[in-house]
């Protein structure tokens, strides 16, 4: 059984919008709003080279990555082709306007993928 | 009802007669977008799965194998759930009771019941009616068994002659004489391929293909073929008598469409099955016809582009999508032989009332010719330098008027300011690791691999797949040889017009147009789920890039009506800051003319320390950088640095980079700076189809690298000199000399209208460069410099559009920014 804890209001979400949701360890969880009150969550991360998936442009039943406009799928966090490629699915549910993450699942799931470097730090990186 | 959950047995039953490439791309189309929706059944009558049939050539060269060209395998057919019986004839087709007939590789007869039948029969070869032509060793070249056949008959034999100097003769006569046949050409016609070459093109591929061994005998009649007594050719005789030994004989003579199935059926035909643009033939709604045998408008296409591009709509009406229409194809020639380089397209004979240019260089072996109608480019031959093919092409195709390139149109693309390609013109001569696409780093090598092992045929594939030459453009050329050469694809048929992206079939320009119209009942279309409804979009929300586009077009068609609305914007132009490879974003502040003091620099240095800004950085247009910047301090460090908004990061009136000008400079001949000042307060929040940037230079020196912006003005002693659609990125170009200006109110003026010419008319992601390259100069000064009227109301409209408009890094609700996206949620 699914541990449910209540995230956010459905109408915290724009319609076709998204929102981050913030783990103590791990990357975010992306929440993302279709056009009705339907929402899924992928981790904030593109298969691709990592761009945060929650600030893409979201589509029906997709998200476009903005970085380099991969599109991930909603249903199970795969790249549409000809791009290849998934990032973790999260279980959610929209109950009575509320939504839900599975707190295992925020926990547990997907902790050791890391957000890409930019700017100084990773020269630091490197020599390290 | 969801149709993808239709069990087996109640679904539809398509059958496909034909299992080539047109038929069997349909069904692959068909599949993408509806899975489950038919039983489909394939009648092939070859013995092999579906193979790349315009690379029989390069196998009877010896280039490749039977094997390299299949393209659907048998294990494919399986995977599909498709029935696939290869080796049988449909012999009959009963409309009543919608029933194929046809004969098995035993002789006996089967019957399959369909709902929709696609007729994908190709073409048969022209045998020409003359005594002999049924002896032995006569044969056509069509499929796999004349390749075979030909290459069995070259290792036995040594006299070969192949009736027909165009295009599928020439490569089986290179292919024979590679297998060591002497082979010789009879056509009769005065020159080789005189339906895509001009006269001297067509000697100069005669000179090249005879000093490779090829004999010709052009303007020669056949009269028969000599068979002898054990009953197979042994020579051509010709109408004045004489003859030429031959043990082999290749009709190459032209194809017809093969319609006779389709005719027997009582389906109208008229130079190939007569179909729609719906690709259902006008006979049968049931009944749809692709590829060669098909006749759309009077017209039944050879090449795979076309076919490719009737499959796809043809798939979305058996999908019962019910949208798509197939409007004809523009096809222009190459020749698959290697190592010669040949391009033919439109009018390339020219003919009355056009105008040619040529470029001969026979040493060299180059050869171009351009024909000119008017201001509009109508036809292209090249021989030996192809590279600029596809450039001509799409000119030829977009009738853009050229009256303005029209003394560099010959010297090819990249002499009107394109790089990218580092000059290479023959993609075959390039080695594998030789970068291609200067834009995305792609060399010959992984091209060349993705379209063998992806199976790619088109440029839009070969695009997706590995990104060569989708950014600028310029490599296009290449690219498209490297297509040729390895998948053999006649890539540079293009449908007529664009569209916008996969959502729809409706072109920038009739978005546009929509948007502009009135509807019936007066209003007015002002949302981008309007404009989807209107143009009956396929996707209920559209895509990452209609949306952005259609938002653009609105709130520039109609501003103070139509809404921004921020979910049809990426995310740069949502979160009004740019977006970097690490998450994080960067801050450009607004210094007007790039001129700024010292409370500002204190402010912005004191928020570098306090959010911990890890780099500051001077741009390319004279502003301050803040990089990497938390999404969750954009708001605060937009306060703290208390400057307006630079735009950065939009589509969008970016910077005006100024130099000094008179107020210091001791050259300086005009206030360029506070020129500068004024263009940036007067066109500041001004949101155009891709970012804009303008320069002030103080005199002639011009130090503010005026000749490289979308606007660039230049002061002279008598007041300001204009240029525009100059660009420094991708595709560098120096700015087009505009006009004069005397005073700074007319250089407001003559800039803003440009811009808003440029906002109404533009495509969203076109730059100014590309936008005057499509409409021509001489119409924008039409319209700026001939039109005082239209000039000033231009104005007058972006000064409406601008007026009001709020500064979204500080009237967020004005602005529609949603400040919730800058916090994290926190489970509880």
């Amino acid at each position: 059984m699914p541990a449910w804890i209540p995230i956010c209001s459905v109408d915290d979400i724009l319609p076709l919008g998204s929102r981050r949701v913030a783990r103590p360890k791990g990357l975010p969880v992306a929440l993302f709003r279709d056009a009705g009150h339907q929402v899924h969550a992928l981790l904030d991360r593109c298969p691709h080279k990592g761009g945060p998936l929650s600030q893409g442009l979201v589509m029906d039943d997709a998200v476009a990555c903005p970085l380099h406009n991969w599109v991930i799928q909603f249903s199970d966090g795969r790249a549409r082709a000809p791009d290849e490629g998934g990032t973790p699915v999260f279980a959610c549910k929209v109950e009575q306007g509320q939504v839900y993450l599975d707190a295992d699942e925020l926990a547990t799931l997907a902790l050791d993928l890391t957000a890409p470097l930019a700017g100084p730090c990773q020269r630091l990186h490197a020599a390290a | 009802m969801n149709l993808s959950d239709t069990p087996q047995g109640l679904r539809q039953k398509l059958v496909v007669v034909g299992n080539g490439m047109a038929g069997v791309r349909a069904v692959e189309e068909l599949l993408k977008l509806a899975p489950d929706l038919y039983d489909i059944t394939i009648f092939g009558a070859e013995p092999h799965p579906n193979y790349n049939r315009i690379l029989l050539s390069p196998v009877l060269a010896g280039e490749q194998t039977i094997d390299q060209i299949i393209l659907n395998p048998l294990s494919w057919y399986a995977e599909q759930g498709i029935t696939l019986h290869t080796g049988h004839t449909v012999v009959h087709i009963d409309r009543v009771t919608r029933q194929v007939h046809a004969r098995t590789p035993d002789g006996g007869l089967m019957q399959v019941p369909y709902d929709r039948l696609l007729l994908a029969t190709g073409s048969l070869p022209f045998i020409p009616p003359m005594p002999g032509n049924k002896l032995q060793g006569v044969i056509a070249y069509r499929d796999i068994a004349d390749t075979q056949a030909m290459i069995d008959a070259a290792a036995r034999y040594q006299h070969a002659v192949v009736i027909g100097g165009g295009l599928l003769g020439l490569e089986a006569a290179n292919g024979l004489m590679l297998r060591g046949m002497q082979v010789t050409v009879v056509h009769l016609a005065p020159w080789l391929m005189e339906r895509q070459l001009d006269d001297t093109a067509g000697k100069m591929l005669q000179q090249a293909l005879e000093s490779r061994g090829l004999k010709f005998m052009l303007g020669a009649q056949t009269q028969q073929l000599v068979g002898g007594p054990d009953g197979r050719v042994l020579a051509v005789q010709f109408k004045d008598g004489s003859e030429i030994p031959a043990d082999l004989v290749v009709m190459a003579a032209g194809i017809r469409p093969n319609t006779t199935l389709a005719e027997s059926c009582g389906v109208h035909v008229n130079r190939g099955i007569v179909v729609s643009d719906t690709l259902q033939t006008i006979t049968d709604p049931r009944i749809y016809a692709v590829g060669e045998c098909a006749a759309h408008r009077g017209i039944a296409y050879g090449l795979v582009a076309p076919l490719f591009e009737q499959g796809k709509v043809c798939a979305t009406h058996l999908a019962q999508f019910g949208i798509g229409r197939y409007t004809g194809s523009l096809t222009s020639t190459k020749l698959k032989v290697t190592g010669i380089d040949l391009f033919s397209a439109g009018q390339f004979q020219g003919g009355e009332g056009t105008e040619q240019i040529v470029m001969s260089d026979p040493a060299s072996g180059v050869y171009k010719k351009l024909v000119i109608q008017g201001d509009k480019l109508v036809g292209a031959c090249l021989y030996g330098d192809t590279v600029d093919g596809s450039w001509y092409f799409k000119l030829l195709r977009d009738g853009r008027p050229i009256g303005d390139i029209r003394d560099k149109l010959m010297f090819g693309e990249s002499n009107i300011g394109d790089v990218g390609h580092q000059g290479h013109n023959k993609a075959a001569a390039m080695a594998d690791s030789d970068e291609v696409c200067g834009c995305n780093g792609v060399n010959k090598g992984s091209i060349c691999k993705a379209i063998r092992d992806k199976g790619l045929f088109t440029l839009e594939d070969v695009r997706k797949h590995t990104k060569a030459s989708a950014s600028c453009g310029s490599c296009t050329g290449l690219v498209e040889q490297l297509l040729m050469v390895t998948a053999g694809g006649d890539y540079s048929a293009a449908p007529r017009k664009k569209a916008l992206c996969g959502c729809t079939d409706a072109s920038h320009e009739e978005v546009r147009a929509a948007i502009r119209q009135p509807l019936a009942d007066g209003s007015k279309l002002l949302t981008v789920g309007g404009v989807f409804s209107h143009l009956g979009w396929r996707t209920p929300n559209g895509c990452s890039s209609c949306r952005p586009a259609v938002n653009y077009y609105l709130i520039s068609t109609w501003p103070k009506e139509a809404r921004d609305d921020p979910q049809s914007r990426l995310i740069n132009e949502r979160s009004h800051a740019n977006i970097q490879k690490d998450g994080s974003y960067s801050v450009i502040p607004r210094m007007w003319g790039g001129e700024t003091t010292a409370a500002e620099l204190r402010r912005i240095a004191d928020v570098v320390d306090k959010y911990q800004i890890p780099t500051v950085k001077v741009t390319g247009g004279q502003r301050i950088d803040l990089l990497g910047v938390k999404k969750e301090d954009l708001v605060n460090v937009w306060r703290d640095i208390g400057m307006p908004s630079g735009h950065a990061y939009a589509k969008a009136l970016r910077t005006v980079k100024t130099c000094v000008g008179s107020e210091w400079c001791r050259m300086g001949t005009q206030d360029s700076t506070q020129m500068g000042k004024d263009l940036e307060r007067a066109m500041w929040r001004m949101y155009a189809p891709h970012k804009v940037k303008f320069a002030v230079s103080g005199c002639p020196r011009n130090c503010a690298e005026a000749g490289i912006k979308d606007v660039g003005i230049i002061g002279v002693d008598s007041g300001w000199e204009m240029y525009v659609a100059g660009n420094g990125g991708i595709k560098t170009e120096v700015a087009h000399f505009f006009t004069k200006l005397k005073t700074a109110e007319e250089v407001l003026e003559y800039t803003g209208a440009f811009c808003e010419l440029y906002r109404q008319e533009g495509w969203y992601l076109e730059r100014t460069v590309h936008f005057v390259n499509r409409v021509g100069l001489d119409y924008v000064k039409r319209r700026i410099l001939d039109d005082h009227d239209g000039r000033q109301a231009l104005w007058a409209q972006l000064q409406f559009a601008l007026d009001g408009e709020p500064d979204p890094w500080f009237e967020f609700d004005k602005a529609a920014v949603d400040t919730r996206q800058f916090i994290p949620l926190q489970p509880a």
